[in-house]
């Protein structure tokens, strides 16, 4: 089993930080894991980027021409990773900012309307948080209990007040 | 009959290198005797420069360090960090310091780093067959300023103990000469208050001494030591230029 | 937890404080920044410091000090600072001093760009600066190797006294991987009897390189060489994968080399028996890995430069067999497809890709 998954978005909108926290989920559940950032001047301003790889097995080839599944949270990640994804494939899209007109029909898109969502939490940041939730469904190498230890891991241990309201946008997200 | 003088154990028995006239010997005895008096022979590590001085690491009986042109305080950074219990000099002349490896020069004194400078000034490159250096003076005629040194062409000489004794890191830095028995005997106090700066751990320590080059000046021992005056003592300033008052207290 | 999520940077420099590195001087530069960063944070704790020198020149030599009186010491740079490094490199060799030297490789020549790159290949491992000499050069494919390969290299440097390079492109650097922090393995060292930390107690010593004579010189010179020798005759090191029945084989490192074992499983999947030879010294390079192959009918370089490392194949395998080279240049990647697609191309197999 092997998912690769590609995260965009805004720098600032925590799409690295949700590739950490799926890094750190499929780590504490003993699989193979690869964070891959997209480094180099793009990472000033601009679209941020990076990769997942998590598997049962050991992790050969760190270069993906295209991924399992994906996240992006703003309309120019959409428009540069929609055909990043293999046929059959998944997209989860931040549809609260992103028009999805350019569409793709081999792939899921799985629309996530955040703005709703994280006024109701009343912590707007949490988009990525979300839509990560959405995308969890669509893995086969983490689930919510691995998200959970992860989420402990890497938030709760310096900001334990932060531990719940990100469970809690996870769960919302999985409900897409 | 009474023996009124002995050679410093700070020296080997390894004969001088240097061209006759030359007064890189007189500065090697004089740092000799002030780490025996100091009795910091065994506790010394000292940094050779590339250069007529290059050779020194056999002369002195402490532990020494011989590394790139430009590089020995680069070098004594390391060995002090590693060992900061440890006595720790460079010995360099004015191409070394003053031109390859001045941002050495600089930073060193920037960081306040625990250790001795010693630079000699001669005021050309002296190993490579006396070619211009930074410290040449204004007209002076080198084997690359054939018709003198044209200060419009080539800026002014720079005097680094000025701009070394600006920064807040070098708590003394004094400027002596070995042309006279005055000279000489100032410029060993000047030595040895610098080594006293670094065993207190004060900050850097640097004392810039005029030296003579009688081979490449083209002039007699005693002609290089009136040029010298003539010359050199109008453009460098000597004496004492920065003692911090924890320096003074010494 | 067993294992650290790590970038292969703070892999490297973890690995190095727990190899009882006491010193790290160095400046900052993109893609190896985090080695210093994370030193600076963690060094100290483990009671060893951090200096960032005033330039690369200045780190190499600081290292160059600290060595001289038997610290274990590391610097760590990027492709421009590595080229700024080389004189002190040269003088390392020369007078004979362990220094553990990391090169984060990314995109030159000239300033280039930061992407992920093998083209230092030939400075790291052709000797870099002026004069006769190797250093040993170390290529991790992977983020625990990052860790294992620097144990390996302070080792390695106090074994023979000599500069080590750790060499590693900028995707290397910058992944996280989950990093096993294990313990240094017990290693026979030589005494470092040729210290200068003070003559207490014990005649002068002095640690130079240069000679007054031509004949010293080469007195010199044929005492490096010998060492030198030695390094490559016990020190070549790689991995197999899959070469046992192999007909076609890829030799590649550091990403080309993890890319490189996709690219086995996709052939493998099709029929082609291709196998991997992942060189793990760079310097000395394994030679000996090509003495007792199969019948190979093809071998493909695998490098993300213009082709360096292919020279090296080539004279390992004295011509007798066809080699070809695959490269991407410029910072770019190149994906398992692409050298199968390659592979097909040169040695006219049929692949589905």
């Amino acid at each position: 089993m092997i998912d690769k998954i590609v995260l965009a978005g805004f720098g600032g909108q925590g799409v690295l930080f949700i590739g950490k926290i799926l890094a750190y989920a499929g780590m504490l559940d003993e699989q193979e894991v690869c964070w891959i950032p997209s480094y180099g001047p793009e990472m000033r301003g601009g679209t941020a980027n990076c990769s997942v790889i998590i598997s049962d097995e050991a992790i050969n080839s760190t270069v993906l021409e295209h991924a399992d599944s994906g996240i992006v949270l703003n309309q120019p990640a959409y428009e540069k990773f929609l055909p990043f994804i293999k046929p059959g494939g998944t997209l989860v899209v931040n549809s609260s900012v992103i028009d999805t007109t350019n569409s793709r029909d081999d792939i899921e898109i799985v629309e996530v309307p955040t703005n709703e969502i994280t006024s109701e939490l009343g912590n707007p940041s949490l988009a990525n948080m979300v839509c990560l939730g959405a995308l969890l469904n669509r893995l086969t190498t983490a689930k919510l209990s691995s998200i959970e230890k992860a989420i402990d891991e890497v938030v709760a241990k310096k900001r334990p007040q932060m531990r719940e309201v990100n469970i809690t946008a996870v769960k919302k997200g999985m409900a897409y | 009959m009474e023996k009124v003088f002995s050679k410093t154990k700070g020296l080997t028995d390894v004969p001088f290198t240097y061209c006759p006239g030359c007064t890189h010997g007189i500065i090697h005895r004089l740092i000799a005797e002030v780490l025996e008096e100091m009795d910091l022979l065994e506790n010394t590590i000292g940094v050779a420069p590339v250069g007529c001085s290059g050779f020194l690491l056999d002369m002195f009986s402490c532990d020494f360090v011989g590394g790139p042109h430009g590089r020995a305080q680069a070098v004594a950074t390391g060995i002090k960090r590693a060992m900061p219990e440890r006595t720790v000099f460079t010995y360099q002349g004015d191409g070394d310091i003053a031109a390859i490896g001045t941002s050495h020069a600089i930073h060193v004194a920037a960081r306040g780093e625990k250790i001795t400078s010693i630079m000699v000034n001669n005021a050309v490159f002296g190993m490579t067959g006396g070619q211009m250096a930074p410290t040449t003076i204004g007209g002076q005629v080198t084997t690359t300023s054939p018709y003198g040194r044209d200060c419009a062409l080539a800026g002014p000489p720079i005097d680094l103990p000025k701009t070394i004794a600006t920064l807040e890191g070098a708590v003394y830095v004094a400027a002596g000469s070995v042309d006279s028995p005055k000279n000489v005997a100032q410029t060993k106090k000047m030595i040895k208050k610098a080594f006293q700066v670094q065993q207190k751990g004060l900050g850097f320590s640097f004392v810039s001494i005029l030296s003579t080059c009688p081979t490449n000046w083209g002039l007699s021992p005693v002609d290089s030591l009136n040029w010298l005056r003539k010359n050199m003592m109008p453009v460098y300033q000597l004496g004492e230029l920065k003692a911090t008052e924890e320096v003074n207290a010494l | 937890m067993r294992r650290q999520l790590l970038k292969g940077n703070e892999a490297i420099a973890e690995a190095a404080i727990r190899s009882g590195c006491k010193l790290f001087f160095g400046y900052p530069i993109t893609p190896s920044t985090e080695i210093i960063e994370y030193l600076s944070r963690n060094l100290p704790k483990a009671g060893g410091a951090v200096l960032q020198g005033e330039d690369e020149i200045a780190s190499i030599n600081m290292c160059y000090g600290a060595a001289a009186t038997g610290a274990r010491v590391m610097t760590a740079s990027s492709s421009p600072g590595y080229s700024l490094k080389q004189e002190g490199m040269s003088y390392l060799a020369a007078a004979e001093l362990p220094v553990v030297v990391v090169n984060i490789n990314r995109n030159g020549p000239g300033l280039g760009g930061l992407g992920p790159s093998q083209g230092d290949y030939f400075q790291c491992t052709k000797g870099g600066g002026h004069g006769d000499y190797r250093t040993i050069v170390l290529a991790p494919s992977k983020g625990q190797e990052m860790y294992d390969y620097t144990m390996k290299a302070f080792d390695l440097a106090d074994k023979y006294r000599t500069p080590v390079v750790i060499l590693a492109d900028g995707m290397l650097g910058q992944t996280m991987e989950p990093i096993e922090f294990k313990e240094r393995p017990s290693v026979e060292l030589p005494e470092k009897d040729w210290v200068t930390t003070g003559c207490i107690g014990r005649p002068k010593r002095k640690i130079s390189m240069y000679n007054l004579t031509n004949e010293a010189g080469e007195e010199i010179s044929l005492k490096l060489q010998a060492k030198f020798n030695k390094m490559k005759d016990l020190e070549q090191q790689w991995e197999n994968y899959c070469t046992d029945d192999a007909e076609y084989l890829l030799v590649g490192y550091g990403t080309c080399g993890r890319v490189g074992k996709s690219a086995v499983q996709l052939a493998r999947q099709q029929g082609i028996k291709l196998g991997l030879i992942r060189p793990i010294t760079l310097w000395p390079f394994p030679e000996k890995a090509f003495i007792s192959l199969p019948k190979i009918k093809g071998i493909l370089t695998v490098e993300l430069n213009a082709g360096q490392m292919v020279e090296d194949v080539k004279l390992a395998v004295k011509c007798s067999i066809p080699v070809q080279s695959h490269t991407r240049v410029g910072g770019m990647l190149l994906s398992e497809n692409s050298v199968l697609k390659k592979l097909a191309e040169v040695f006219q197999l049929e692949v589905r890709v």
